[in-house]
């Protein structure tokens, strides 16, 4: 074991196939060590809810034993990764963040995390997220806020800030995360490490509590382009579970991952960059510089319909969530209150006590727009503005590549800086949000850091299921950036 | 954007939410301030744009749909493990037919 290094916090993926292959340790030792780094290390910032060690081993024994006889133990063997808590997981407590389902066990895993496992993975534990995915900065989970791990004073972003925060701080390797507006990216922008949202329809959404479904992403966590673009490998693809998961052929991402960029035609939309604050801004200016280094082609483009994106996002997104969370009426999820004698009265009952505030919010806000009389102005207009985002987009791709962007107008805030006012924490949103509307892939990449430290990432956006043009251009950014580095 | 106690309160009841008297005015005040924002949708151009309930790409050459034969499913001890309670294979809730 010596030549392995020390701490789970440094840990790529490529060292661990390098440790097991080498026979310097086995997956049952790093289950071990991860667990125990990940448990003692887990109250600096709340990013785990739970931990499944039983489960971790019994994987990594399969591995061991996969190893000892020359078989192939998958490509993910051996790999320390954490699942957000809105994806089921077997026989472990899968609460979505909410106190509604506090002792919610699942009897089916999701579809990413069967294909984790049978890859080789060692699933942890489970990550602390928003209530039901619902939030940008992880204050909104029934089980405490989590602290960001380059300033305990700031939120980690949202809502998968446990998964982000957990790669960050080295607690895992890897992990999944879900994204609906933003919820991949931008807590991957705050934390500092590579956050993936891959085209809607790439990964299976079986297992992954529905919160807005027509949104609804599933993608990895990894502190490199590499060990993100292994995870999403091994999970995307169809799957008959989820009739909206897609048969395109799924490319080979490693391969493209050391390819270079030169030629590529990057478009910088303007709206993006309007009233951007220099603290941001500047960064993202430097990674475009770098880009520019690599080869790309810079031109800035327009994708003239941002402006009505997040009103577009919070009225889709709260209808489908108030008939997605309609489900949780107290008589097939673990809670149920007692004062109630009545069936209508027991919904009631049990929804006012069990959901917190935001989640109250969003599906008011989702009933109000859905309700007779509203429903044409509000949501009709909102599924047509829709259109045209989409065809924003679709414009932007036939002059370009990519497009690249900011995803967040600022770095991780304080806690409890945004909570008392919903609609500035909607609208620090706007740029994340874009993607999954028009349901391209996208992702956030580490550009640099503020003069205070905190971390600010750079988003990419391809055409729909070009997840591979996005990782070499993140890879290439990636290497560049490393080079460049003091 | 203003919205009446009366309608907040039908829209509680359409959600089947029970929200304390301070609670739905808390959450009315913010659906106002919501919807206000919500209104600069109506600058935006949609004349003969259809809408969209889904990103949709081109269809499928065959459809995507299995063989409609029996499999076996999470059964009946799996789909109440979580039910608060139960009895004789059943989710059992507050008494709803008056004999």
């Amino acid at each position: 074991m010596s030549a392995f290094p020390s701490g789970v916090a440094s840990w790529t993926a490529g060292q661990i196939h390098a440790g097991l292959r080498e026979k310097q340790i086995s997956a049952a030792e790093i289950a071990t060590a991860a667990l125990a780094f990940a448990e003692a290390e887990n109250p600096k910032t709340n990013a785990y809810l739970e931990f499944c060690g039983e489960r971790a081993m019994a994987i990594a024994r399969t591995v061991d034993r996969q190893l000892a006889a020359g078989t192939d133990p998958g490509p993910l063997a051996g790999i320390p990764v954490a699942v957000k808590d809105v994806i089921m997981t077997r026989g472990v407590r899968s609460s979505c963040g909410s106190r509604l389902l506090e002792r919610f066990v699942p009897p089916y895993d999701a579809t990413a995390v069967e294909r984790l496992e049978r890859a080789g993975a060692l699933v942890l534990g489970k990550t602390n997220c928003d209530e039901f995915a619902m939030g940008s900065s992880n204050e909104n989970s029934a089980f405490g806020p989590v602290r960001n791990p380059h300033d305990p004073e700031r939120i980690p972003g949202g809502s998968s800030g446990g998964s982000a925060a957990c790669v960050a701080q080295g607690t895992a390797v890897v992990s999944l995360g879900s994204d609906t507006g933003g919820s991949i990216r931008q807590p991957a922008s705050f934390c500092g490490v590579v956050g993936v949202t891959p085209t809607y329809g790439r990964v299976s959404r079986y297992g992954l509590a529905a919160f807005a479904s027509s949104l609804d992403h599933i993608g990895p966590f990894g502190r490199s382009v590499h060990d993100a673009a292994l995870v999403l490998q091994a999970i995307a693809g169809r799957d008959e579970h989820d009739a909206t998961s897609s048969a395109a052929p799924v490319p080979d991402y490693l391969a493209v991952l050391g390819q270079d960029v030169k030629g590529k035609r990057i478009g910088l939309p303007k709206e993006y960059f309007e009233g951007l604050p220099a603290e941001t801004g500047d960064l993202i200016a430097r990674g475009v510089e770098t880009l520019k280094k690599l080869g790309c082609e810079i031109r800035e483009i327009s994708l003239p319909n941002t402006e009505y994106a997040v009103p577009c996002y919070y009225i889709i997104a709260t209808a489908e969530a108030s008939s997605n969370l309609a489900r949780y009426d107290g008589v097939r999820y673990t809670i149920r209150a007692r004062d109630a004698s009545t069936l209508a009265a027991m919904y009631r009952n049990t929804r006012g006590q069990g959901f917190g505030d935001e989640c109250k919010r969003r599906i008011m806000l989702g009933t109000y727009v859905l309700s007779h009389g509203y429903y044409d102005a509000y949501y009709v207009k909102a599924q047509r503005v829709r259109s045209l985002i989409v065809r924003d987009f679709a414009q932007a791709f036939e002059q370009v590549d990519a497009v690249v962007a900011p995803v967040s107008p600022s770095p991780a805030f304080k806690l409890g800086e945004k909570t008392g006012d919903p609609m500035e924490m909607y609208l620090s949103d706007i740029y994340t949000i874009t993607g999954d509307l028009a349901g391209v892939p996208c992702m956030s990449i580490p550009c640099g850091n503020t003069p205070v430290g905190l971390p600010v990432g750079m988003q990419i956006f391809t055409r729909h299921f070009d997840e591979a043009g996005m990782f070499q251009l993140a890879a290439a950014f990636e290497r560049s950036s490393a080079a460049a580095a003091p | 954007m203003k919205i009446s106690p009366e309608q907040a309160a039908m829209v509680a009841d359409l959600a089947n939410l029970d929200l304390s008297p301070e609670e739905l005015q808390r959450i009315t005040h913010d659906l106002e301030e919501i919807l206000t924002h919500m209104e600069t949708l109506n600058r935006a151009d949609t004349t003969g744009v259809e809408p969209m309930a889904q990103v949709l790409f081109d269809a499928a050459a065959s459809p995507l749909l299995r063989a409609d034969e029996p499999r076996p499913g999470i059964g009946v001890e799996g789909a109440l493990s979580n039910a608060p309670l139960s009895g004789a294979g059943h989710f059992k809730v507050p008494k709803v037919i008056e004999r």
